[in-house]
């Protein structure tokens, strides 16, 4: 059963990391972002490892998505 | 180098790395196997020092000067960002015609981070409090802590959250938890003669008061990790936020 | 399934290496990456994985044993995260500097350096 669970989980992960990259405009990277390091925090408490899934998912989710959209707002702003 | 040309190269590089990627991995041991002699050693030596949370025993007692390079790495980063941040002189003067001001929030907005503000703070500190115990511990905490911060600005305005937070306090805490894990291993060297060796005594097996210097160690890098983010988000709002100007070509 | 999770990691890091060769805007070259650090994290995790046992933290009425996930690449992979995270946040901050002198972001056009 947990093999199962590791299975899907990976190709999540392999599927949301395609979606980043693939993602052109920055302010969409910064969502799809947001939902891959949510893949990534399943798959860390999929390999047991909670520690690095507290970690993954206060940073992941909410620190970096914030900083990319503020500098997005930032670079815009000084073209426009 | 031409777009053209770049990719063609990567095309050569990322076949070559993928080749010896997937011959090194089939060279492996099997996946999911019971063979890990670090582990067998590192748990026998965190269950002497009655840390029940292996993890926190490997990070800041076992491998505690590997975490004082690590965070020092945080600490320059954000010197660094911080220096490239800093408004010029244009940007200053704007500074002080004040600005920021973002429109209003909704009172659903505005009820639920009422709500989450206390909820996640108090979260963030139990993190970082029982962080040898539980899952959990500074760098995690001290994350959570930050972020949670910032739900006054997501909850209500930018003058608001810059009310609550004046920077040079957070500056000067980031500074005290480096100085702190620092200085924990010198006190080290100067009970036990080596640096950041565990020199208070270790308690029973998962009460608070355990670990020894793990348990110090968390608040010290949980303080340093919450100043340092919310300084980090601090300059980038002022940017992208407050200051108004878009002048380029200033060199 | 034996060796699906390095394959992943493998994956990740390539197409976070694509991501930045065809990139046209630096930002997005910066998240791209993050993505890249990404696929290192869940190599290490890989590496230390063992089925049908539990995760290295024992809580206060459990019995140390070692039959746990290793830790010692958990503790790896942890401060990694948080400090790849600054690190990405140094990078952001260079776009914006650089969008601020040369009012563009987009690398193929940005040619100071070159000749």
């Amino acid at each position: 059963m947990n093999e199962l669970v590791l299975i899907v989980v990976l190709t999540l992960v392999a599927a949301a990391g395609t979606a980043v990259v693939m993602t052109n405009a920055p302010e969409r990277q910064a969502v799809t972002f947001a939902y891959f390091g949510i893949t990534l925090t399943l798959l860390f408490l999929a390999l047991q490892a909670p520690d690095v899934a507290l970690s993954q998912l206060a940073v992941g989710t909410a620190f970096i998505p914030l900083m990319v959209m503020l500098a997005i707002r930032k670079i815009r702003r000084g073209r426009s | 180098m031409t777009r053209g040309a770049r990719h063609l190269l990567f095309a050569f590089g990322g076949t070559l790395v993928a080749v010896l990627f997937v011959w090194g991995v089939l060279g492996m041991p099997q996946f999911g196997s019971t063979d890990h002699p670090y582990r067998d050693r590192s748990v026998h030596a965190a269950a002497q020092h009655e840390t029940p949370n292996v993890v926190a025993a490997v990070n800041f007692d076992q491998r505690g000067f590997d975490t004082l390079g690590e965070e020092s790495i945080f600490f320059a980063s954000v010197i660094g960002a911080a220096a490239l941040l800093r408004p010029t002189k244009e940007e200053r003067e704007q500074q002080k015609s004040g600005g920021g001001g973002v429109g209003d929030v909704m009172a659903s907005t505005r009820f639920a981070g009422y709500v989450l503000l206390p909820l996640t703070l108090l979260v963030g500190f139990d993190v970082v409090a029982h962080g040898h115990v539980t899952p959990g511990g500074g760098f995690q905490g001290g994350v959570v802590l930050a972020t949670g911060f910032h739900v006054i600005y997501v909850a209500g305005r930018y003058d608001a959250l810059e009310k609550v937070r004046p920077v040079t306090l957070f500056e000067n805490g980031e500074v005290l938890g480096a100085l702190a894990f620092a200085g924990l291993g010198f006190a080290g060297i100067a009970i036990s003669g080596s640096f950041l060796s565990n020199v208070i005594p270790f308690g029973s097996f998962g009460s608070f008061l355990s670990a020894g210097t793990v348990e110090v160690l968390n608040f010290a890098v949980g303080v340093e990790v919450a100043c340092g983010v919310i300084v980090l988000l601090a300059h980038f709002f002022e940017q992208a936020i407050k200051l108004r100007d878009g002048s380029r070509a200033e060199s | 399934m034996s060796h699906y999770a390095y394959f992943v990691a493998g994956w990740l890091l390539l197409m976070g290496c694509f991501g930045i060769v065809r990139s046209r805007n630096l930002v997005h070259a910066v998240v791209c990456l993050a993505v890249a650090q990404s696929g290192t994290y869940v190599l290490l995790l890989a590496v230390g994985y063992q089925r049908n046992a539990p995760a290295p933290v024992f809580g206060s009425t459990k019995k140390p044993t070692t039959k746990v996930v290793d830790p010692v690449v958990q503790a790896l992979t942890l401060t990694d995260i948080v400090v790849s995270a600054t690190v990405t946040a140094l990078l952001l901050a260079l776009a914006m500097q650089i969008a601020k002198r040369h009012g563009t972001v987009d690398p193929d056009e940005l040619t100071a350096l070159e000749g």
